[in-house]
């Protein structure tokens, strides 16, 4: 399988990344080279096989549905917001989004 | 005595208990060598106050007799780790200016222990990479030149900060992380010894995340007895990281020495490629022929699944990274564009901005394979590959207890030599990529140096949560290999 400058554009769409047009035609080169080396992955037989999901044989640990202590815990609205580019009050500042 | 920056952790540890040396001291001698180094661009900030301060701490506990296993000793960690109130950039601008609120586990472990934070070091951005050269900070250069020549080396990546200021003495060890390799091949390309453990051995919490699902921290270390203090003190269960297993972790020092006599070491012939110079074939040779003369029984095995393990990691760690990386977005934290219509285009600026081009590039790759109609013919198709890997280990570990192989394909390469060819860059990770992909404990150790006088390393693998018989092999190795070269100190 291989991409074209649309595929790619809309790629870059999805991914949230701004792609200038001219350099839509060698980032598509680039994928189809690396897309390309990645298909030898049909030569093998996996009729049956399940899709591993985890390199660790365990159960996903639970634990009590309660606020926890700490840098995870609640709180602490100057450390959430200590490293946002624009904020107001403890809020995330952004574009307006609705009209 | 030897310069206080010449001693391994092992002795400076030693030597600081004893009251020998201070803490301070030590700090003061590994902050003069860095700034000498500035030439290698290992460290993106160094924090020389904060180093003083903890040494400070260090030695008043030292002088009551007090102190963790690693009190006292200067320690570098790789850019990818949290550490609260030091920037943490993972060699990216868009993390640049980034000041945690909040420390790794990992190197919250390392500091209940003793350790000393010499500064952070230069990485390829977001770990991607295998040479430095996608640091937003400029590559690192490696301490190693080929004989006669004086030209700029890697030191390998992505922990290539790691394994330079190792190398190099500006660190008594380092923290680094392995997601395909990172670890155990710019310790190959360095002659220092790295050490990626099981999944699961240490916690992921407050590491910058890539790819999830295979990433792993470790040390990166003078020698193998370094390595094994390092990661007693990396190591623990954490409850904040789900994948965190809970099992105690043993004092891998105990297990240097330990007889070899009667284990099964496996040489898969699949790892015996096509272009491999023959001097890392005869130092392969000569490793099998160590652990024989050791008491170890020789398996050949097979493990055909090999080469196919690098396109399976092409389309997981892209995958798991383009998910991952959805976070950067210019409101949270991190760069945001200037000049933007709307929201839409402000992330889209914000994110063209602050990633590099490497990281862009995995970023399309991840959201092409995840991406609706071809889901199942990658990413599925993948993750089954993966599993039938993993199985062929499984298989592999009936019949021995190591896997002995050369750590990469290649000595260091000139900077700029792989750069224009992602494929042939992603083919450095050859050997190392399958221990990620199966989740196994893997290790390399420097063994000798090729005929231009660079190093390279032999790999260790191992089962799952073995890693005590993995560093019994690798001490084995490293007393019969008897490696001691050093690099000339250029950069001073």
């Amino acid at each position: 399988m291989t991409v074209d400058t649309n595929t790619v554009r809309k790629v870059a769409k999805l991914a949230r990344l701004a792609v200038p047009e001219e350099r839509l035609e060698p980032l598509t080169a680039e994928l189809n080279g690396i897309l390309k080396w990645i298909e030898q992955l049909n030569e093998v037989d996996v009729a049956g096989v399940e899709p591993m999901t985890s390199t660790v044989d365990m159960k996903l640990p639970m634990r009590e549905d309660v606020l926890q202590s700490g840098p995870t815990g609640g709180g602490q609205p100057d450390n959430v917001v200590a490293n946002a580019p624009k904020t107001e009050d403890h809020f995330f500042v952004v574009p307006k989004v609705v009209e | 005595m030897s310069s206080i920056t010449d001693l391994t952790l092992a002795e400076l540890r030693d030597a600081l208990k004893a009251g020998k040396v201070s803490s301070l001291e030590a700090v003061d001698a590994y902050l003069g060598e860095i700034e000498k180094a500035r030439a290698l661009n290992a460290y993106i900030v160094v924090t020389a106050d904060r180093a003083r301060e903890m040494a400070k701490a260090s030695d008043a506990k030292l002088s009551k007799g007090e102190g963790g296993p690693i009190e006292g000793v200067p320690l570098g960690i790789k850019d990818l780790f949290c550490t609260q109130g030091v920037q943490t950039t993972a060699g990216s601008h868009i993390l640049e200016g980034f000041v945690p609120t909040y420390e790794s586990t990992v190197s919250a472990n390392l500091w209940r222990d003793g350790g000393v934070l010499l500064g952070k070091l230069n990485m390829d951005e977001f770990a991607m990479g295998s040479s430095n050269e996608t640091s937003y900070f400029g590559p690192v250069i490696n301490p190693w030149r080929a004989k006669g020549g004086n030209a700029r080396l890697t030191p390998g990546g992505s922990s290539g900060g790691s394994s330079a200021s190792v190398a190099a003495h500006l660190c008594a060890a380092a923290t680094a992380t392995d997601t395909g390799g990172s670890i155990r091949q710019p310790a190959s390309l360095t002659a220092t010894v790295g050490v990626k453990p099981t999944y699961g051995r240490c916690s992921r919490w407050g590491i910058v995340a890539f790819a999830s699902s295979l990433d792993q921290a470790g040390p990166i270390a003078r020698d193998t007895r370094d390595a094994a203090i390092m990661l007693r003190s990396m190591a623990g269960h954490d409850p904040k990281d789900s994948t965190s297993v809970n099992q105690p972790v043993p004092d891998y020092e105990r297990s240097l020495g330990a007889s070899m006599k009667g284990l099964r070491i496996g040489v898969p012939k699949e790892y015996r490629i096509d272009g491999m110079p023959a001097e890392i074939e005869r130092l392969w040779a000569d490793g099998v022929k160590w652990m024989k003369d050791a008491g170890c029984e020789i398996v050949e095995i097979s493990l055909p699944l090999t080469k196919y393990a690098l396109p399976v990691y092409y389309i997981v760690a892209p995958a798991e990274a383009s998910s991952n990386l959805a976070r950067y977005d210019g409101v949270r934290y991190g760069h945001r564009a200037k000049d933007f219509a709307d929201v839409q285009s402000m992330y889209a600026n914000s994110r063209a901005e602050g990633f590099g081009k490497e990281v862009q590039r995995r970023i399309m790759i991840g959201t092409y394979v995840l991406s609706a109609g071809y889901y199942d013919a990658y990413y599925l198709r993948a993750q089954k590959v993966r599993k039938r890997i993993l199985d062929e280990f499984n298989d592999a570990f009936k019949k021995v207890d190591l896997i002995l192989t050369p750590s990469a394909p290649s000595a260091a390469f000139a900077l700029g030599e792989k750069s224009n060819d992602p494929v042939q860059m992603y083919l450095n990770d050859v050997f190392t990529v399958t221990a990620n992909l199966a989740g196994l404990p893997g290790a390399s150790i420097p063994a000798g140096l090729d005929s231009r006088g660079l190093p390279l390393g032999l790999q260790l693998i191992a089962r799952p949560f073995d890693e005590e018989t993995m560093f019994s092999g690798m001490y084995a190795l490293e007393q019969a290999a008897n490696f001691k070269a050093r690099p000339e100190r250029w950069w001073a």
